[in-house]
């Protein structure tokens, strides 16, 4: 621009624009919604439209103690990010690495689940509606667990380097974004699969 | 990057060995390479998707015609379609967006560069994916072939039973791979648009595109992410045995219509939204006038992006559905032709009184303007139920979203193609074949698309692959026919217009417009970043501020 007589420099010391990371965070997270927002229109849907059983009463157990470690996890992770805020690293690998471990666990718990309906109950995603729409709803969320595992296991090898600093804490701040919505979305998927549809 | 590719002289740049330029296209994180990549991948779809419709003209040139068997017919208008929207008209509104944002709104990039060429990289690969399938269709099962369900691929036509082979395996793969490299995109933009303007341009004085380009964004993220849900959905189906669009099990045909449809119509808005983008960057620098009613222009996009979400199933009225549902789709499609009604008159607002240059890029506005008006007229038709059951699935809708598509989306796009050439290329195209291109095209555009609203409405269904004589349908066929090549023509001169004029049109200056938007301050073709300094504006038209420091527009707005 040829032209420096235009810059007032009032202007630019007060030009403050949102943050890349989490435009883009919120932007991924409202196509999530919009996905999983299908899965949780063809659930219920197709609720007690099945054929045949087993239906949800007979087989499905309110998976409570899972429940309480994901949403727990929304907690450490809030926790950790404000421990990097104020610069003390070993608090934040601490909280860090309580999230994952919450996070393993609710995995671990629907692999049972999973493992108890299929070779105990004989439901599988060809069995029924109920059986193609739990699975597609429940696994598409177990795989959003998984990927989010796979960053906050990236985070505690870098943590455990020593890699993290404050400085990080905005990264650390949009990933938790990630695992909030993750959290709110089981939320959704725990009312409508295990009240309303059971 | 390596760091000797800042070459900003071009005789510098074209010594380099190929092998080396090559490298840096292809690993580039560039928003301007990036862009010219996606419009070039877009072109060569475009000329594919081109052949395949003419394929189809030819067939149904004459009744009983035997050029290409049924088989291959269902193919073409399979792969038209999936083809011109997917694999054309997003990427290249993609491609327009990557190249054009970071340059209006005064930044060096977009926000995620390397997300940037990951999406496109996906987008290729989804293209690749789809057109292996006329290899690799067959797959073991010795059946199969290119995708030949249609482009909205109704089930039960696309469970295992009715699509043996993996045809509609690599439709679903290609548009999920690159639906996801759509999702990227939409964050860049939106993360772009919200994040890296330059100092003093605030939401209200961004560039119109700028801001019909977040509307873009916001709508393909809402909308690109069901169609992925509903191709998961289908996979599982056709591998896993699930039964969600399997009626045998209980499962429902119609809940596949309306989540793609739920995608389908934003999809329009998608598409649509960029072209009145370049037509309100366009029309004001050939009319000499700012925008009429910019924020009016920027609450319409906004109201459409709203109103694009709640009118899906109009594509679903003769699927039969309650009348509650018919009167609440028959008027949400209705209320559609209130905010563009109002963009209508915004650019007829800005040429009014205007001093009016009919350049090539102008002449495609005003062509687009007229079309788009038509396009909307037999949108509010087809929007009253009770016509749409006599026409649905005829010609008549046929020519209905071709004159959208082409008539408005195509011919904007060829305008923003001549008026963002000479700062792509920085060489000015031919004026003259430019206006033959504008003639040929908008004659076989209307010998096409105006008469196939006759067969339609004496009742010619479409996707049949030829027809008996005698019903009034034969001349109608013969003339959409031949105005195909006219058509063809016209994409003819202008390939060869681009291709000429990049290698011997002559040189041209950074502003040969005299336009307004920062894109235009940069020299042509720009440098890889951007600005040498990041300007500061002041109003909505920072290159006037410039021209005319005696009557800036900062002091009226």
């Amino acid at each position: 621009m040829s032209s420096p007589s235009l810059t007032p420099s009032s202007l630019e010391s007060a030009w403050i624009l949102p943050s890349r990371g989490r435009v883009g965070m919120f932007c991924l997270i409202a196509a999530e919604s919009a996905m999983f927002t299908i899965f949780l229109v063809a659930y219920i849907f197709y609720i007690g439209k099945s054929q045949s059983g087993p239906t949800p009463k007979e087989v499905l157990e309110v998976p409570i103690f899972a429940t309480i470690c994901l949403l727990s996890s929304s907690l450490t992770i809030h926790f950790a990010v404000a421990a990097l805020r104020n610069a003390k690293s070993s608090l934040f690998a601490i909280w860090w690495f309580l999230t994952m471990a919450l996070g393993i666990i609710f995995l671990v718990e629907t692999g049972r689940e999973w493992h108890h309906l299929i070779f105990e109950s004989g439901l599988t995603i060809s069995t029924n509606l109920f059986g193609t729409t739990y699975y597609s709803l429940v696994g598409l969320h177990a795989f959003h667990v998984t990927v989010g595992l796979i960053g906050l296991t990236i985070g505690m090898i870098l943590a455990l380097l020593g890699k993290v600093k404050q400085e990080h804490h905005e990264r650390a701040d949009v990933f938790s974004l990630y695992w909030h919505f993750v959290d709110v979305v089981w939320i959704a998927v725990f009312t409508v699969v295990y009240v309303i549809g059971r | 990057m390596s760091s000797d590719s800042i070459a900003l002289n071009p005789a510098l740049e074209s010594t380099r060995p190929i092998g080396d330029r090559l490298h840096d296209w292809v690993t580039t994180v560039d928003h301007k390479k990036l862009g010219i990549l996606y419009i070039l991948y877009a072109l060569v779809f475009l000329v594919i998707g081109g052949i395949e419709a003419t394929i189809m003209r030819i067939q149904l040139i004459v009744p009983h015609n035997h050029f290409v068997s049924p088989q291959v017919f269902n193919e073409m208008f399979t792969m038209h379609g999936t083809t011109m929207i997917f694999f054309v008209a997003m990427p290249i509104m993609f491609g327009f967006a990557n190249y054009l944002l970071p340059l209006m709104i005064g930044a060096r990039d977009m926000a995620f560069p390397r997300l940037n060429a990951w999406s496109f990289w996906l987008a290729a690969f989804g293209g690749l994916l789809l057109y292996f399938s006329f290899i690799g269709g067959n797959g073991l099962y010795g059946a199969g072939g290119a995708p030949d369900v249609g482009w909205f691929a109704y089930a039960p036509l696309t469970a295992r039973v009715f699509s043996i082979g993996h045809s509609t395996d690599f439709w679903t793969l290609g548009l999920l791979v690159s639906g996801i490299g759509s999702i990227g995109t939409a964050a860049n933009i939106a993360a772009t648009v919200l994040c890296l303007r330059c100092p003093g341009m605030t939401l209200g004085k961004m560039p119109l595109l700028a801001w019909m380009n977040l509307v873009m964004a916001a709508l393909v993220l809402l909308a690109i992410s069901p169609l992925t849900a509903a191709q998961i959905m289908l996979s599982l189906d056709r591998y896993l045995g699930a039964h969600f669009f399997d009626t045998q099990a209980g499962g429902s045909a119609v809940i596949w219509m309306h989540f793609f449809w739920i995608f389908g119509h934003p999809e329009v808005y998608v598409l649509v939204i960029p072209a009145f983008a370049f037509a309100s960057e366009i029309i004001p620098v050939f009319s000499r006038k700012p925008i009429f009613g910019y924020p009016v222009m920027v609450a319409a996009t906004v109201a459409i992006g709203f109103v694009s979400f709640t009118v899906w199933a109009h594509h679903m009225f003769t699927v039969g559905m309650s009348s509650y549902a018919n009167s609440f789709f028959t008027i949400s499609t209705m209320i559609v032709g209130v905010p563009t009604g109002i963009k209508i008159f915004n650019w007829i607002g800005t040429m009014w009184g205007g001093k009016i240059e009919f350049k090539t890029p102008m002449l495609f506005c005003i062509g687009f303007l007229f079309q788009f008006l038509i396009a909307g007229l037999t949108g509010i038709m087809l929007a009253v139920a009770p016509f749409d059951w006599q026409l649905g699935n005829s010609y008549f809708v046929v020519a209905h979203f071709h004159y959208v598509i082409v008539g408005a989306i195509l011919f904007a796009l060829f305008a923003a193609f001549y008026y963002w050439f000479p700062k792509m290329s920085g060489r000015m195209y031919n004026e003259r074949l430019g206006k033959w291109h504008f003639w040929l095209f908008l004659i076989g555009f209307h010998l096409t698309f105006d008469f196939m609203h006759i067969p339609g409405l004496l009742g010619m269904p479409r996707r049949i692959y030829t027809y008996e004589p005698g019903r009034g349908w034969d001349i109608w066929n013969l003339i959409i026919t031949v105005g195909v090549f006219f058509q063809a023509a016209g994409i003819l001169l202008f390939v060869c217009n681009l291709l000429w004029s990049r290698i011997k049109g002559p040189v041209c200056t950074s502003d040969p417009w005299d336009a307004w938007t920062l894109e235009w301050s940069t020299s042509s073709p720009p440098p890889e970043y951007n600005f040498a300094a990041i300007p500061v504006v002041r109003s909505r038209r920072p290159l006037w501020d410039i021209k005319h420091p005696e009557d800036p527009d900062w002091k009226y707005e």
